[in-house]
This record gives C-alpha cells, sequence and structure tokens, in this order.
C-alpha cells in the first residue's frame, strides 16, 4: 500500500526534478501509444526527440526553427508566468497573440512601401499595445464588475479570430494580391520586415525579446518588488492585501503585461516567419504556451526550457507524421500527455511518498 | 458518588464509569500519547489539562471513536471498550460537543438534530423531546428557529442537546466556554452540575484554568502526550495548574504603572458594512487610545474583531476625517501609509493573513517591514538587510526554527506568532493594534508576547489589544471595552472591573445606552 504523506513545506528539490520525470513518462507513455497504432516506438521517440536537431538531412532544416517556434511561445509563456503566479487567470494569450499581430501589422502597412527605419519600432509597439488593449478587456471587466477573467479573455479568442478572417480578406487584404485573402508579406517589404539577426539560425527579434523577457521576469521575481507582490498575492492574497498591495492594480498589471507579450509575439511572428496576415497565421501558440509556463514551473528560466523543449515535440511531431505517418492527432495527445504528466508529478514535490507494509494497512483501513 | 474525597488511584479504578489503560498513539514525527492511563468515576466533572500539542485532542478523539489507538486499552462500566467509530461510541453512551459547530445554517433547530442522530423519531415528537430536554436543563432552545439566527450560546445549546437527548453516561466537552459571555458560561455550568448529580460524567477540556477550578472534581494534566500529574484543582491556584502544564515556573507579565500621554489613535463614528457576507458591520465605533496605554477590546467572536482591525490597518478603508493617528487624517490612506506613519496591526488569522504560509520567514519580514525598515530601495528588494531583520526578530523573540529561510507555515502556531509579533514590535510603531495576540499559543510563549507588548507601552506607544481571553485583557489592560454586534461599549478602567460589569458589556447592555 502506497500512503501519502504532506511535506511541511513543498520540496524545492522534487519540484525542480519532476519535469524531467514527467518528461520520461511521456516518453515511456508515448511509445505505448505509437506501440498501439502499430509504429516502432523507439524509432518515433528518436524521430521526435532527436532527429531534428542531429539528423543528417533534416538538422539543418529543423535546427533554425526551434528558435523561430521556442520564440513566440516563452515570449507568451513569461506573460502569462507573471498572472498565474499571481492566481489570475489570462486564458486568451492566442486572441491576444493574434490583435498584436493585426495591429503590429496595419501600422507597417500603412506605410508601405516606405523604407522609413522607424517603421519597425512602430510595429513593434503597436504590437505590443494591441495585445494590451485586449487584454485589458477582460482585466478592467474583472476589476470594475467582478467578471471572471478566464471566460472573458477565452471567448475573446474567437472574437479575434473573427477579426483576423474579417481583416485578411478586407480591410488588410494585399491589393495586389489577386483577390486572395491575406495580407502583402512582408518578405517584399524590408523596412517591416523581421528577419533573422544571424542568417540561417531562425534568430530573429522575437527570440531576443523572448530572452530579454526571460532575464527581466527572474529579475523582476527575485529582486523586485512588484515580483514579490505578485508572488505575495498568488500565495496568499488576503496577506498581499494586509501587506498593501492594491488587488486592481495587480490585475490590471498582470493582464496588460502578459497582453503586451503575447501581442508582441504575434507581431514578431506576423512580420517574420509567417509573413503576412492570413486567416489562419496564428498557429495555437497561446494556448501551447500554457503548458510551457506550468512546464517552466512559472520560473522564467523553467519556461525557457520548456518553451525549447516544446518547440522539439512540434518539429519533430511534422518530422514525425512526414517520416512514419504519424496522425496529427497523436502529436497533440503527446503534448496532452506531457501537461498531464507533470500535474500529477506535483504530488511529490507537496507530499512525500511512504510504504506501508499490508499489516499497518489493513489497521488503518478498519 | 461524586469525587468529594480524592480517593486513591485504586479507589478510583474500582468505582470509575470509565478506564484508560496504557492508550498510545503516534504520528510521525510526533507521540500524540505516550501511555495514557487514568479513570472516570460517575458523576464526576473531569478536567484534562494541557497546553497546545500536549494531547488532549487526541485522546477524546480515541474516547469518541475518532481514531483508533496504537496500543492500549479502554473500559466502559467494566466492560472493553473500543469504538470503531463515533456513532459505536455514542450507542455505548458517549457523546461529544466539538468546539467548531457542525450545524447547518439554513436549517432550523430540530432539523440540525435529527441529522445528527443515528434513528431520528419524527419532526413533531422530535421538537416536543427538545422543548422536555431544553426545559428540564435549564437551556431554553426553540427547535423551530432557524441556526443562522442564533447566537454562538444558543448554537452550542443545540449541540449540547442533540447529546443530551441520547441519555449519555459520559459528555465530551472541548473548549465549551471560549465562545460564551460570562452569563452563558454561568448558565452552561447550571447545566452540567445538573447533568452530574443525575450520575453523567463529564470529561472537559480547556485552557481556561479558573473555570475549572470552579467546575472541576479532579483534573488530569497531559505534557508531550505523557500524564505528568493528576490533582483537585479546587486545592490549587490557577497559576499552580498553569505550572503544571508547562512544567517550569511562569512569568507573570509586569511593567511600572506609569501616566497616559497625549491621543495616538482615534476612531470617531466609524461605520463601515463587513466585507464579508457572514461578517458583523461595524455600527458608530468610536475610541481613543492614549500613548503609553493598553486597550483591550473584548467580545465574543465574530462580533466585528476583524472588521475592527481591517478598518484599521487599512485594509478597508473609512469615511475621511474618521479616524486620526496623532490628529492627522488617515481614514482613507492604504495600509502601507499607515505603516509609514507608525500604525501597525497584526490579524488574528497567522497563516495566509499575517503571514504566508509558503513563503520563507525573511519573506514574511519583508510583508509588512518594507516600509519602515526601508527593506526596498526604488522597486529593488534589499534582500540581505531584509533577512538580517528576520534574524533580529527570531533572536529577540526566541522564535523556534532552523533559519530565515524555513516557511512561515512549518512553523507551530506559537512561534510563528512570537514573528509575527514580533515583526511589528521591532518596527518601533507609534500604535500597534492586535487581533487575538495569544491564541492557540502556549503558556509560556503567550506570557512573553504579552510581556513584548507591555514593554511596548511602557516605551510610550499605544497598543490595542483585541481578544476572546478575558483574563488576558484583565491582566495587560488599562481600560477595557467590547464589542457586540459591531458596536463597542465605552471604554472603563480595568482595574476594579467585576465579571458582572463585563459580561453586560459584551452582551451589548452598555453599547445600547451609547448608541441611543
Amino acid at each position: 500500500m502506497i500512503r501519502l504523506e504532506k511535506r511541511p513545506q513543498p520540496s524545492k528539490f522534487w519540484a525542480a526534478v519532476t519535469p524531467i520525470l514527467a518528461v520520461i513518462a511521456t516518453m515511456i507513455a508515448g511509445g505505448i501509444l505509437f506501440w498501439m497504432l502499430g509504429k516502432a516506438p523507439l524509432e518515433a521517440i528518436r524521430t521526435i526527440f532527436w532527429d531534428p536537431l542531429f539528423h543528417e538531412t533534416f538538422g539543418p532544416y529543423s535546427r533554425p526553427q526551434l528558435l523561430v517556434k521556442a520564440g513566440p511561445l516563452i515570449l507568451i509563456a513569461i506573460g502569462l508566468s507573471l498572472g498565474f503566479r499571481a492566481g489570475i487567470w489570462n486564458i486568451g494569450a492566442e486572441g491576444q497573440y493574434i490583435m498584436g499581430a493585426i495591429c503590429g501589422a496595419a501600422v507597417g502597412l500603412a506605410f508601405y512601401p516606405s523604407d522609413n527605419v522607424l517603421i519597425f519600432p512602430a510595429m513593434v509597439l503597436a504590437g505590443a499595445m494591441g495585445g494590451w488593449a485586449w487584454a485589458m478587456i477582460p482585466g478592467v471587466l474583472k476589476v470594475k464588475f467582478g467578471t471572471n477573467e478566464i471566460l472573458v479573455s477565452l471567448m475573446l479568442v474567437y472574437v479575434a479570430e473573427n477579426i483576423l478572417a474579417s481583416v485578411s480578406q478586407g480591410l488588410l487584404k494585399n491589393p495586389d494580391g489577386m483577390g486572395f485573402p491575406g495580407s502583402r508579406n512582408f518578405r517584399d517589404f524590408p523596412a517591416a520586415h523581421n528577419t533573422d539577426l544571424i542568417e540561417g539560425t531562425g534568430m530573429h527579434w522575437g527570440v531576443a525579446a523572448a530572452l530579454i523577457a526571460v532575464i527581466f521576469a527572474y529579475i523582476l521575481l527575485t529582486r523586485h518588488m512588484l515580483g514579490f507582490q505578485v508572488r505575495l498575492t498568488g500565495e496568499a492574497p488576503r496577506a498581499a492585501r494586509f501587506s498593501g498591495v492594491s488587488p486592481t492594480r495587480l490585475i490590471l498589471f498582470c493582464l496588460g503585461a502578459s497582453g503586451a507579450l503575447a501581442g508582441l509575439a504575434g507581431l514578431f511572428e506576423v512580420s517574420g516567419p509567417s509573413g503576412q496576415i492570413s486567416i489562419d497565421f496564428n498557429a495555437g501558440y497561446g494556448f501551447t504556451a500554457i503548458i510551457v509556463a506550468f512546464l517552466g514551473r512559472l520560473h522564467p528560466i523553467g519556461i525557457l526550457l520548456a518553451g525549447l523543449l516544446m518547440a522539439l515535440t512540434y518539429i519533430g511531431g511534422e518530422l514525425a507524421q512526414l517520416m512514419l505517418g504519424l496522425p496529427g492527432a497523436a502529436i497533440q495527445m503527446f503534448q496532452g500527455m506531457l501537461m498531464f504528466f507533470l500535474l500529477a508529478m506535483d504530488v511529490l514535490s507537496h507530499y512525500r511518498v511512504r510504504w506501508k507494509t499490508p499489516a499497518a494497512a489493513q489497521e488503518g483501513a478498519k | 458518588m461524586t469525587g468529594d474525597v480524592l480517593l486513591t488511584g485504586d479507589t478510583r479504578h474500582k468505582n470509575a464509569l470509565m478506564t484508560l489503560e496504557g492508550l498510545t498513539k503516534a504520528y510521525p514525527g510526533v507521540v500524540a500519547n505516550d501511555q495514557v492511563s487514568f479513570s472516570l468515576l460517575p458523576g464526576e466533572v473531569h478536567a484534562l489539562l494541557g497546553e497546545n500539542g500536549a494531547g488532549k485532542s487526541t485522546l477524546v478523539k480515541m474516547i469518541y471513536g475518532l481514531v483508533k489507538p496504537d496500543a492500549g486499552q479502554m473500559t466502559l462500566n467494566d466492560a472493553p471498550f473500543s469504538p470503531v467509530n463515533p456513532a459505536a461510541a455514542r450507542a455505548s453512551g458517549v457523546a461529544m460537543v466539538f468546539q467548531h459547530f457542525s450545524l447547518f445554517e439554513a436549517l432550523s433547530v430540530a432539523e440540525n438534530i435529527a441529522l445528527g442522530m443515528d434513528n431520528p423519531p419524527s419532526t413533531r415528537e422530535l421538537a416536543s423531546r427538545i422543548r422536555e430536554v431544553s426545559q428540564a436543563y435549564g437551556l431554553p432552545l426553540d427547535p423551530d428557529r432557524i441556526v443562522g439566527d442564533l447566537s454562538a450560546g444558543e448554537r452550542q445549546r443545540v449541540e449540547i442537546i442533540r447529546c443530551l437527548l441520547q441519555n449519555p453516561k459520559l459528555l465530551i466537552m472541548d473548549e465549551p466556554t471560549s465562545v460564551l459571555t460570562p452569563q452563558e458560561v454561568e448558565i452552561l455550568f447550571k447545566t452540567l452540575r445538573k447533568l452530574t448529580s443525575e450520575g453523567t460524567s463529564i470529561l472537559y477540556i480547556s485552557h481556561k484554568l479558573e473555570e475549572i477550578r470552579s467546575l472541576c472534581e479532579h483534573a488530569t494534566i497531559l505534557r508531550h502526550g505523557v500524564v505528568v500529574d493528576t490533582c483537585d484543582p479546587r486545592e490549587k491556584s490557577a497559576r499552580e495548574l498553569a505550572e503544571l502544564m508547562v512544567g517550569d515556573k511562569l512569568h507573570v507579565p509586569t511593567r511600572e504603572a506609569a501616566e497616559p500621554g497625549a491621543v495616538a489613535l482615534s476612531l470617531s463614528g466609524v461605520s463601515m458594512p463587513s466585507p464579508s457576507e457572514f461578517g458583523t458591520d461595524l455600527r458608530n465605533v468610536t475610541l481613543e487610545v492614549r500613548k503609553g496605554e493598553v486597550l483591550g477590546i473584548g467580545g465574543v467572536a465574530g462580533n466585528g474583531q476583524d472588521e475592527l482591525l481591517a478598518v484599521m490597518s487599512g485594509e478597508a478603508r473609512a469615511r475621511e476625517g474618521s479616524i486620526t493617528l496623532a490628529g492627522d487624517e488617515i481614514g482613507t490612506l492604504p495600509p502601507g501609509a499607515r505603516r509609514a506613519r507608525g500604525l501597525l496591526t497584526a490579524p488574528e488569522e497567522r497563516l495566509g493573513h499575517s503571514a504566508a504560509p509558503e513563503m520563507s520567514l525573511t519573506e514574511n519580514a519583508l510583508l509588512t517591514g518594507a516600509v519602515r525598515e526601508k527593506l526596498v530601495d526604488r522597486g529593488f528588494l534589499r534582500w540581505n538587510k531584509t533577512e538580517k531583520f528576520a534574524r533580529r526578530i527570531i533572536e529577540a523573540f526566541d522564535v523556534r526554527t532552523p533559519g530565515p529561510d524555513n516557511a512561515a507555515g512549518s512553523l507551530s502556531g506559537g512561534n510563528l506568532q512570537k514573528f509575527v509579533i514580533g515583526r511589528e514590535v521591532l518596527q518601533d510603531p507609534d500604535v500597534l493594534v492586535v487581533n487575538q495576540p495569544t491564541w492557540g499559543v502556549d503558556a509560556a510563549a503567550a506570557a512573553a508576547i504579552r510581556q513584548s507588548l507591555l514593554d511596548l507601552a511602557q516605551k510610550g506607544a499605544a497598543v490595542i489589544v483585541i481578544s476572546q481571553d478575558l483574563d488576558e485583557l484583565m491582566e495587560i489592560s488599562d481600560r477595557f471595552t467590547a464589542l457586540n454586534e459591531g458596536r463597542l461599549a465605552r471604554p472603563v478602567p480595568t482595574q476594579g472591573l467585576s465579571v458582572e460589569e463585563i459580561g453586560l458589556m459584551m452582551g451589548g447592555a452598555e453599547g445600547d445606552e451609547v448608541a441611543a
């Protein structure tokens, strides 16, 4: 019989080790899943985790993709983690990501084909503002009327998707696009294009912004009063109020920061790797970033690593679809399992597992 | 048979209603009860005395069938007794009134009592039996009233009558008077004496020593899970009993008398709806506290204590001009600004209100110390300085912990309370407001905390102590007042105050006068 015993304080050691255990458990369970689908399990795992980086033919193509995918995930997850730490649940980063992309792209496209150097900075600013404003809607509603930010932010994702569909067929449609939906491609608009900073690495401005965000978040949470207030509110909301934290300001700060970072991620994506506003340019980064935030334990460095890992499963998953004919849904399930195991493994950091002899167990059951 | 004569162990054992023999229960890391043996005579009020964590609760839980002992035997009426659950204990004639009531507020008294019975009779029959029993024992109670409308004392009657309906041979009472006014305590004691005259035994758990001296005939004293002594509490002084519990000489807080100075904090006509649905609104609260003075605020729990603290800490804002600190208006200021001006507070609930349980002591030192101790420099945290502040608290207030990196929640209640009070006292407040400073704290720690509050007043600070422990307020406060349904009685000098006057203030008689 296994018995769980609550630890007096959560174990730091296990909190650090559980993500690794979760990855291993996911590999095992995933292997069984692939085996039941009739694929060789070891080969599938290798294709997902190893080949994207080290395969002779695919490696050179997929290595830069790692940063391209991880950049927006990390950037969004860092923002989300601030709110999650404080118990403020912004689930609608996908919507803020879309709105940031639309606002940023609109500013750029408005000046087409100018080559002013200020265009790209203006787009970055507009992208951040777009995401910020979209996140302020659940923020202000929560502060003023006590609405649930989970529902409001989530529903605003669908609103944003419809706005995206609308502008890509109307307002921002490429006038020279021969009627196809979608905006002009930023590849043909050098002043507004988010290019690789180092050719062929996938290291674009968004990746740089993600790294800067990691550093800022780390300093904020460990060295700054505002970060302390964020953590305190999450740990003990009543103590936070007693300490003098204004819940209103904190809600607006957390939602605003996560919205702005998601908006930035959207702008960097649309002006770089994706290239244009199109009906489905958004790839669900806003939702996947939630998994990244938790997989990284809401810790900036953890999120950096988790973002890279999650990007790897994306690329590896595509590779597995291509090479082994694994269905796309199996890959999504694989990512879902990762989240599932992570949450389940949490038990280990809060509880001590003890073995009970059968005799003692019987005693207890009486 | 009563315990008029202190019988020898053997005689007690022979005539006992219940005997406990070598009861032992261990939890991981702690032995809650170690070889506990004693016996209960029929018709005896038997006190179980001990500090928090001495093992009283575990012991009665074993008798009531909630916890299974690791070793040892019990007998009831000379037959082996080992209840597997509370229903079995009740069937054998053991009943228990818990410290925290388990009543449904939306249901009537009769419905609540029916829910607690194993085979409830029809509602009408039950109602008439409730009336019968409540009259017979002097506990007036209307079976049709909704529990949500009852006072704490009346709610306790519901629990007691629920037990009495089962004609128990042994009634266990866990801290029954903590929610009662002195008058209600008197009614309860009359009932209990009537019960014992009919042969029912009562196992009475309390840390209120004066009550035990007036009610109980025999006392078993537990310390760290072991029976350390038995005595007749009527022959001991409260202090002797306390020292038996603690196992050490008890330090009684003292200070030199001093003339109070200028008015430090004043509230005038503060009214505030409670932020919580089940809270109490503050009504027209007016008070003044002077430098060097300790003002005690008594009252039964839930009469607006939390709200009064919140309106002073700044968690709730008052009308402009209704609260002044040294003459300056502060009623609309947030907590941080009030701290900066010298008004510090310590709420009742340690875990989650005055401290964040999962954060380290260093972080908890920052929680209220940021402003006055200058632990923040242009928004950036000065961790070294904060840790030094935490260490200073730990040293000055003898907080038992491996170090400031430990989580607040890993400390025992008493140690965390010492930390919380120490954190405020060391910030050198002009006015300190504390709610239940020694709640759940062992006697030695409580004495240390009281002494620190008196020392603070001696140094010229104004201190407001909100507490439900009347003995504590009598011991340390210069003036006394009480909260009743959100109204504050007019403060009077503590010296020479009689129990009757205190009871009237807690019951609101004085408060009405002020309001009128």
